[in-house]
């Protein structure tokens, strides 16, 4: 699928500059910068306490920003502000969904409260490949992979402005892998912005537009990435 | 704010119909609190008939702290509030879903328990209307009291005796204006419940009040 171009006028969906996140008393960002414009894919590198899912945390407002500027959507993230409510999708490694339930019940849930259809709410499981009993099954007795296909399942029925995915392809076997790339671009195609963590260069770099790589809690490198371009040119 | 609480009351009743911890593990409990302490007591029947209301109440309270502890837990799953918070769960919905639950369950139990009180402790009321009413407005007052501080207690170490040593106190109240309406309910004198129905009926309208304001604020800061 073909990527949309950022909107020329429209501010990107996320702008950070020289953002300091404190959890607790620890500075997981330390001053970090970073755009993703709408429809764009943005992918970002790092070793393990790199600040990767702690980018991700900050800009879906679960972490206060203590300097530096950091706009989500349109939203300052100063004081207490949050980016608007529903509009920010984030797949964590645990699919935040409730175990004891079943992937239909708890997408039963979601579009209760995102106010969606529930009609959809079958068509999203298929999609994702959860269907029959599996999709009536206790998601604490399915394999990890079938979670995060629920917990994807979930995103897709809300259809966030913003994707935040942490290590997506993370317990899925090849077909759920393509399942991930399929969905990002589907997602970027259809106007989202998605920001997505990985440990894997070549995947992020063939998924993405941009590639930053992360380190201390800061953005170190930026690089282009070859999703829409069909060649391998990252910088 | 009261469809977001329609969809959570729903949500955690289906957990509970899925995993039956309040039929296989609250019920029994209660029971074994009220048997247990009815032995203690002794056999002599009058002694138990009076002492009928104090050891129900008993154990409706200290199952109410296992219901509560079970709703919280619910919510303390990785990831799942970050979840709940980006989905944009209103908090007054989710904190008045979360207390009815609760009170549903705690209705059941109470039903059940209530045929054991009679049955074996000899609890008859004069007036069953008077005794409704007052376990309706306790039962709500556990129910908002046990999910504000459940959520309070929700992110602290130790959580499973943090939230009893906290909520005891605070319920205090609710246990002994209950246990005294439906000790009136025996014999009257009725005009001595009005007092004690208005303190249930207080407490459940200034917790409920409160539990709407600051639940998000204090899910935030857990």
């Amino acid at each position: 699928m073909a990527a949309l171009p950022p909107p020329l006028e429209a501010a990107p969906a996320v702008v950070l500059r020289d953002v300091v996140a404190l959890a607790g008393r620890f500075p997981v960002l330390a001053g970090a910068s970073c755009t993703v414009a709408d429809g764009e894919v943005v992918a970002v590198l790092g070793g393990n306490g790199a600040g990767k899912t702690s980018l991700l945390r900050t800009i879906a407002g679960l972490v206060p920003v203590v300097a530096g500027q950091a706009e989500v959507l349109g939203v300052a993230l100063r004081d207490g502000a949050a980016p608007p409510l529903g509009s920010v999708g984030l797949l964590g490694h645990h699919p935040g969904l409730f175990e004891e339930l079943s992937a239909k019940a708890n997408l039963a849930f979601v579009a209760r409260i995102a106010r969606v259809d529930r009609r959809e709410v079958d068509a999203v499981l298929a999609r994702v490949g959860l269907e029959g009993r599996v999709a009536d099954t206790a998601l604490e007795t399915l394999s990890a992979g079938q979670r995060r296909r629920a917990g994807l399942a979930a995103l897709l029925l809300r259809r966030p402005r913003l994707w935040l995915l942490d290590e997506p392809h993370a317990s899925f076997d090849a077909a759920g892998r393509r399942l991930v790339d399929g969905l990002v671009a589907e997602a970027a195609g259809a106007g989202a912005a998605v920001l997505l963590t990985s440990h894997d260069a070549a995947e992020a770099a063939s998924l993405a537009d941009v590639v930053l790589t992360m380190r201390g809690g800061q953005v170190v490198e930026r690089a282009l990435g070859t999703r829409g371009r069909g060649g391998s040119d990252v910088a | 704010m009261w469809r977001d609480a329609a969809a959570v009351l729903r949500r955690d009743l289906a957990i509970e119909a899925k995993s039956r911890v309040g039929l296989w593990q609250v019920l029994p409990f209660a029971i074994f609190v009220v048997v247990l302490f009815a032995f203690a007591l002794g056999p002599s029947r009058s002694i138990l008939q009076q002492a009928a209301p104090g050891l129900f109440w008993l154990g409706v309270l200290l199952s109410s702290i296992l219901l509560v502890l079970r709703s919280a837990g619910i919510e303390a799953a990785p990831g799942l509030a970050d979840a709940q918070r980006l989905l944009g769960v209103d908090p007054a919905g989710l904190f008045l879903g979360k207390a009815a639950a609760i009170a549903v369950q705690l209705v059941v139990l109470e039903v059940i328990l209530t045929g054991g009180v009679i049955a074996l402790l000899g609890y008859r009321a004069s007036c069953p209307g008077l005794a409704v009413a007052a376990a309706l407005l306790a039962t709500w007052g556990l129910a908002v009291v046990g999910t504000l501080y459940g959520a309070l207690s929700g992110g602290a170490r130790g959580r499973e005796t943090l939230l009893p040593m906290l909520v005891v106190p605070v319920l205090a109240p609710v246990l002994l204006a209950a246990v005294k309406s439906w000790q009136a309910a025996v014999s009257g004198p009725w005009s001595s419940s009005t007092t004690w129905l208005v303190v249930l009926g207080a407490f459940a309208v200034i917790y409920s009040a409160v539990g709407v304001m600051v639940f998000g604020q204090l899910r935030e800061t857990m």
